[in-house]
C-alpha cells in the first residue's frame, strides 16, 4: 500500500466517522438526555424532510432552509422551513394564512379549527390535525434533485458544446468522458434490447433516465449530502417507473397487445388462462422496477447507517474500527450498486420498449 | 413475537431464496464465461438482468417487512 | 408503511423536473452528441468504404496489367509460331520447287537425249542406207553386168513379192 492510498484511507475513515457522528447528534435534539434511537435516526435519514440538514455545530444543527408550499381549502401557503426551528415533533406551531402548521416526523400537518397544540394517539399519529390537500414543498429531496439536474446540465451541455466547437467531431475534455457512457447506453442497452431500427426514438429517454438515476444514486452516498436519499424514495422511483410504463403502453404495437390479450400459437383454453396473467404482468413490470431501485438504494443506506449506529448503541469507541471498516466495505459496494441499479433500470426499460415494439415473427 | 419480528423473519426467508437464485445465476455465468471467454460481455449483462429479476422477488419480501416498520 | 407510500409533492416535482431535464437534454445534449458520434461513425464508415474501393481498384488495375501482359505474351507466342510455320512452309515450298525443277531438268535432259539418240539413229540409218546403196550399187553394178544374173534377180524378186 502506498503512502498515498494510506493517507486517502485514513481520510475517508475520518470523514465517514465525523458525519456519522453528525447524524447521531442531530437525532438527539429536542432533549439532551434522550436515548439514541437507531431506528428513528435511520428512518429520518432515508425519508424526505423539510430543510436540508448539513451537520451539527456545537450541538446546534446547521441546515439550509427550504420553502414549504401547501395547498389547502384556504389556498396556497408558502413559508420557510426555518420557521419550524428544526422541530419535527409537532411542538413548534407556525401560523400562516389563518392556519396552524406543525411538522410531525417531517410531514406538515394543519391543525383542526380551534386546536392549539397537536395531540397524538397511541401509534404516534396526530388526532386533531390533517395533511394539507396538496403538499408541494421544496423538500430536501426536491432540492437535491435540482442540484443533480444542474450538475447534469453542466456536464452534458458542456460536452455537447465541445462537439460543436471541434470540426471533426472528435471528443475532447469532458466530452471524452461522456462519450463512452453515451455509447455504452446506445450499444449495450438500446441496440440489443430494442433493435437496430427502432432504438433511436427511445435514446433520449434512456440516456436521461440512466444519468438521472445514476447521479442521484451517487449523491445519496456523498456524506455531506446524505440528507437526500432521492433515488431511495418510492415517490421518485414510482414516477420514473410510471413514465416507463406510459411509454411502453403507448408504443405497444398490434403484436404486443396480441401477446397480452390473445396469445398466439397456444390452444384457446390456454389463451383465456394466459390473458389475466399477462395483464397482471403488464403492471408488475413497472412495479418491480419501482420497488427494485427504491429497495436497493434504501437498503444500502440503512445498512451503512445501522453499522455506524453500532458505535452509539454500544456507547463505546472500541466498536468504531469494526463498524467503520464494515460501513466502508458496504459503501464501496454501494458505489458499484449506484451504477448497476441505474444500468438495470435503464436496460429493463429498454427491454420493455423492445417487447412493445417487437414485430411478429411466428 | 410481535408482527414486526415475524415480518423480519419473512424478509430473511426471502433473502435466502434470492441468495440461492443469484448464487445459481452467478455460478452458471462464471462457468459459461470460463467455457466461452469470448462471450464474456453478453453473459455478464444477461446474468445481471437475471439477477435483477430474482432480486426483485426478495425486495418484495423486504417491502412487506417495511410495511410493518 | 410510511416508507413505501409515494408522496404527492415529490411525485409532482419529480415529474416536472424529469420532463424539463428530458426536454432540455434531448434538445441541447443528446441530439448534438449522438449526431456528432453518428456523423463520425458515418465518416469512418465512408473512409473505410473508399479505402476498400481504392483497394479494389488497385486490384483491378493489377489484374488488368497482368491480363495485358499475358495477352502480349500470348501474342508473341502466336507470332513466333506463325513465323516458325512460315519458315517451315517456305523451306518446304522451296524444296518442292527445287524438286520440280530438277525433275523438269531431268525430263528435258532425257527428252534431249532421246531426240539426240533418234537423230543419231536416223543419221546412222541414213549412213547405213547410203553405205548400203553404195555397196548395193557396186554389187548391182557387178551383178548387172551379167544378164542372167539380172534376170534371175528379177525373178527372185518377183517371186518374193507375191501379189497381195
Amino acid at each position: 500500500m502506498t503512502l498515498n492510498t494510506l493517507k486517502r484511507t485514513v481520510f475517508t475513515v475520518l470523514f465517514l466517522s465525523v458525519f456519522s457522528f453528525g447524524f447521531a447528534e442531530g437525532s438527539k435534539e429536542g432533549g439532551e438526555d434522550k436515548e439514541f434511537d437507531a431506528k428513528e435516526m435511520i428512518l429520518h435519514h432515508v425519508k424526505d424532510a423539510y430543510g436540508m440538514h448539513l451537520f451539527d455545530w456545537n450541538d446546534h444543527p446547521i441546515s439550509i432552509p427550504l420553502p414549504v408550499i401547501t395547498y389547502t381549502d384556504k389556498g396556497l401557503t408558502m413559508f420557510s422551513s426555518s420557521a419550524f426551528h428544526h422541530d419535527y415533533h409537532g411542538h413548534e406551531i407556525v401560523e400562516r394564512n389563518g392556519q396552524k402548521f406543525v411538522n410531525v416526523h417531517e410531514k406538515v400537518y394543519v391543525l383542526d379549527e380551534g386546536a392549539s397544540s397537536v395531540e397524538f394517539d397511541a401509534e404516534d399519529h396526530p388526532t386533531n390535525a390533517h395533511r394539507p390537500t396538496f403538499d408541494i414543498s421544496i423538500t430536501r429531496n426536491v432540492f437535491m434533485m435540482w442540484v443533480s439536474i444542474a450538475v447534469l446540465f453542466l456536464i452534458f451541455l458542456t460536452a455537447a458544446r465541445r462537439y460543436k466547437k471541434s470540426e471533426d467531431n472528435v471528443p475532447s475534455g469532458i466530452a471524452s468522458f461522456v462519450e463512452p457512457l453515451v455509447l455504452f447506453v446506445r450499444d449495450e442497452i438500446a441496440k440489443p434490447m430494442i433493435g437496430e431500427h427502432k432504438y433511436r426514438r427511445y435514446m433520449p429517454y434512456l440516456l436521461t433516465i440512466f444519468f438521472f438515476i445514476w447521479i442521484n444514486n451517487i449523491f445519496g452516498l456523498i456524506p455531506i449530502l446524505n440528507g437526500a436519499n432521492l433515488s431511495g424514495n418510492i415517490a421518485f422511483t414510482f414516477t420514473l417507473a410510471a413514465i416507463t410504463f406510459i411509454i411502453t403502453t403507448f408504443s405497444g404495437n398490434k403484436n404486443y397487445w396480441q401477446h397480452i390479450f390473445w396469445m398466439p400459437g397456444v390452444p384457446v383454453p390456454m389463451k383465456i388462462f394466459l390473458m389475466p396473467i399477462e395483464i397482471i404482468g403488464m403492471f408488475v413490470k413497472p412495479i418491480s422496477l419501482m420497488i427494485r431501485l427504491f429497495a436497493n438504494i434504501t437498503a444500502g443506506h440503512v445498512i451503512i447507517l445501522a453499522l455506524m449506529s453500532l458505535i452509539f448503541v454500544f456507547k463505546t469507541v472500541a466498536i468504531a474500527p469494526v463498524s467503520v471498516a464494515f460501513s466502508l466495505f458496504i459503501t464501496v459496494i454501494e458505489v458499484i450498486v449506484t451504477a448497476i441499479q441505474a444500468y438495470i433500470f435503464t436496460i429493463l426499460s429498454a427491454l420493455y420498449f423492445g417487447m412493445a415494439t417487437e414485430e411478429a415473427h411466428h | 413475537m410481535t408482527i414486526t419480528g415475524i415480518a423480519a423473519i419473512g424478509a430473511g426467508l426471502a433473502a435466502i431464496g434470492a441468495g440461492m437464485g443469484i448464487g445459481r445465476i452467478g455460478g452458471s455465468a462464471m462457468e459459461a464465461m470460463a467455457r466461452q471467454p469470448e462471450m464474456h460481455g453478453k453473459i455478464q449483462s444477461s446474468a445481471l438482468i437475471l439477477a435483477a429479476f430474482v432480486e426483485a422477488v426478495a425486495l418484495f419480501g423486504v417491502v412487506v417487512a417495511f410495511l410493518q416498520g | 408503511m410510511d416508507l413505501i407510500t409515494p408522496e404527492f409533492g415529490l411525485v409532482f416535482w419529480t415529474l416536472i423536473t424529469f420532463l424539463i431535464l428530458l426536454f432540455i437534454l434531448r434538445k441541447f445534449a443528446w441530439k448534438p452528441i449522438l449526431g456528432a458520434v453518428s456523423d463520425r461513425e458515418e465518416g469512418i464508415k465512408d473512409a473505410l468504404a473508399s479505402a476498400e474501393k481504392a483497394r479494389q481498384e488497385m486490384e483491378n488495375l493489377t489484374a488488368d496489367n497482368e491480363r495485358i501482359l499475358k495477352e502480349a505474351r500470348a501474342e508473341r507466342e502466336t507470332m513466333l509460331k506463325e513465323a516458325r510455320d512460315l519458315k517451315a512452309k517456305l523451306i518446304a515450298d522451296a524444296k518442292e520447287e527445287a524438286q520440280a525443277q530438277a525433275n523438269k531438268l531431268i525430263e528435258q535432259a532425257q527428252t534431249a537425249i532421246e531426240s539426240e539418240k533418234k537423230a543419231a539413229m536416223a543419221e546412222l540409218k541414213n549412213h547405213v542406207a547410203g553405205l548400203s546403196i553404195d555397196i548395193a550399187e557396186k554389187v548391182v553394178r557387178d551383178e548387172l553386168s551379167n544378164k542372167d544374173k539380172q534376170l534371175k534377180l528379177v525373178e527372185n524378186m518377183l517371186g518374193e513379192t507375191t501379189l497381195n
